[in-house]
């Protein structure tokens, strides 16, 4: 029982660890990516100098993610005079736990056998393994739809409750939107759910690192490329990051429904959409590029198609496990960031009909096409 | 009923075609387009050399100032290396930003120049480089130099400049700006 507390209470620690640091270090990479990417120079005046001596440590200005938090903490708490103070000082924490909590049933590395990785430990865990997820349910993936739905009412409480036209109209905004993108989202995973006959995110990872054709490898982005274009969009949508950030358009509505936050609770919700960066770069991760497994690579090692099986030592595999993960997180992420500093915004009535009239019968026209190519398949076969 | 809003077309409007109505592949192009930039500048970041177009100030100056830029200013000198500046306020009654600060000094030994700057502060914090200074001068004892040398500072104390930095510059070593020599002035 100890041995399962301890266990999972470090998995809690780093999975909160990682989502932090991910959102912190994501608005740095924003920067600088976007910089590089137009030919600048990017952020890098804040430093931090080492007390007693003049040596200042900008390291490509890390440190400015820091300094932006700092100013959050210290700067005035404006409150609004609204009728209902008790749902805007709420609004921010219920946009940012659920982003948190979605991560609980993501898993970031394959079964952990603490025995095997630390012998000193052998006799107290004895023979037990723990999958790496902090929590390992059979209904995963519709957790995480379900937590990333509490985000709507988070944005549209705030909207509401800040006593301001614009907050408003922003809220609405980002009630609709949301809703209409989880739709397609949830539509767009249909058809991995029909490949794998799971929700378990676990056990979609371990189905991805076989083989299709016998050549190339069992991601979902290789059985359902055009599932995964959609949810990258829907799930950028879902954000609220240009090109879809009609919620918080600053020509039209200033800051969109956390117009009327200052401080750390906009900090909240700024910090709120950097983790949720790295949450959909984790989902999309899951379940569209084989999770933390590396091509041919499960649990006991390599398995190349038609050559001979590379056995990995335990502790090399867990390592490489959660190496891959954060890196393909990283770089899922880093095409977010690509993509929001690429294209143009929508207007308001083309974000919608782009859901409703383009995304929707696509994603619909797939998930059709999907099972009655499953259909034939396993009609087949039997 | 409805009445629908019918945008103003324009004679020479860009039809979109097919291939650009399909949406996603023009979305693609984009995106390779700012990625390939985006590796270009990396790989040159990575190779150790600079990419970006930025001038990182005060760091690194641009290479193509105007020759006419007006810079840091310069206090001209007599050959014995005194300042020019006869302390007539005429620069510091002009200036709009109301920088410049004289302190007057009398030097009966000098029977020509008796009026010498005792102070001659500039307040670069303030300074809008206009260079009215330069034109309101009656002795040419004031110039702009092209550059801003140790100009930019995080301090602003450290941007009010005297006459120990103001008489840095060597007029006889600028070809551009020729200090007419003692032996010159006699022989004319």
């Amino acid at each position: 029982m100890t041995q399962d507390l301890v266990v999972t209470v470090i998995y809690i620690g780093y999975a909160v660890g990682m989502l932090m640091t991910f959102g912190t270090v994501l608005t740095w990479v924003e920067r600088k990516q976007a910089a590089v990417m137009s030919d600048r120079i990017g952020a890098n005046r804040a430093y931090v100098r080492i007390p007693f001596t003049q040596m200042k440590l900008i390291w490509l200005g890390l440190f400015h993610g820091l300094a932006d938090g700092l100013k959050m903490l210290v700067k005035e708490d404006w409150k609004p005079r609204t009728y209902d103070a008790l749902a805007y000082s709420l609004a921010p924490w219920v946009v940012f736990t659920p982003v948190l909590l979605v991560f609980a049933v993501i898993p970031f590395g394959g079964m952990l056998e603490p025995a095997r990785l630390f012998p000193s430990l052998a006799d107290w865990y004895g023979g037990r393994s723990y999958p790496m997820q902090i929590s390992r349910i059979d209904a995963g993936l519709l957790v995480v739809f379900a937590f990333s739905g509490i985000t709507i009412i988070g944005s549209m409480l705030a909207g509401w409750s800040s006593n301001n036209k614009f907050s408003l109209l922003g809220g609405l905004r980002a009630g609709s939107q949301m809703i209409s993108y989880e739709l397609v989202m949830g539509l767009t995973v249909l058809g991995l759910l029909l490949i794998w006959g799971t929700v378990d995110l676990d056990a979609m990872v371990r189905r991805q690192s076989g083989t299709v054709l016998g050549v190339l490898p069992a991601w979902g982005v290789v059985l359902q490329p055009f599932a995964a274009i959609l949810f990258m969009t829907a799930a950028i949508a879902e954000n609220k990051r240009i090109p879809f950030d009609l919620p918080e358009a600053e020509s039209e509505l200033i800051a969109g429904y956390y117009t009327e936050y200052s401080a750390m609770k906009m900090g909240l919700f700024m910090f709120a959409e950097f983790i949720e960066i790295a949450i959909i770069g984790a989902l999309f991760t899951t379940l569209f590029l084989g999770g933390y497994n590396l091509p041919y690579m499960d649990d006991s090692g390599f398995r190349f198609p038609g050559g001979h099986p590379i056995a990995l030592s335990h502790g090399a595999v867990v390592v490489t496990q959660l190496l891959v993960f954060l890196a393909k997180v990283l770089l899922v992420c880093s095409f977010q960031i690509l993509v929001r500093w690429s294209l143009p915004r929508f207007r308001y009535d083309q974000l919608l009909s782009f859901a409703w009239k383009f995304m929707l019968p696509l994603a619909l026209l797939n998930l059709m096409v999907t099972a009655t190519v499953l259909w034939a398949l396993q009609g087949s076969a039997r | 009923m409805t009445v629908r809003y019918a945008r103003k077309r324009y004679w020479n409007e860009r039809q979109l075609g097919r291939w650009e109505r399909a949406y996603l592949p023009e979305i693609l192009r984009g995106l390779a387009l700012t990625s390939r930039i985006f590796l270009r500048n990396m790989g040159k970041w990575i190779t150790g050399r600079k990419g970006a177009l930025t001038t990182y100030y005060p760091e690194e100056t641009r290479a193509d100032y105007a020759p006419l830029n007006r810079g840091k200013h310069v206090l001209t000198q007599r050959p014995d290396g005194k300042p020019q500046c006869v302390a007539c306020n005429l620069c510091a009654t002009d200036c709009p930003a109301k920088v410049i600060e004289i302190e007057a000094g009398f030097d009966p030994s000098d029977a020509a120049h008796p009026k010498f700057p005792l102070r001659f502060e500039i307040d670069y914090s303030r300074c809008v480089f206009c260079g009215l200074c330069v034109e309101a001068c009656p002795e040419d004892a004031i110039r702009m130099a092209k550059e801003t040398p140790n100009l930019p500072s995080g301090d602003r104390h450290a941007m009010w400049l005297g006459l120990d930095e103001l008489l840095q510059w060597q007029p006889q070593r600028d070809p551009a700006k020729r200090y007419p020599s003692a032996g010159a002035g006699r022989s004319r």
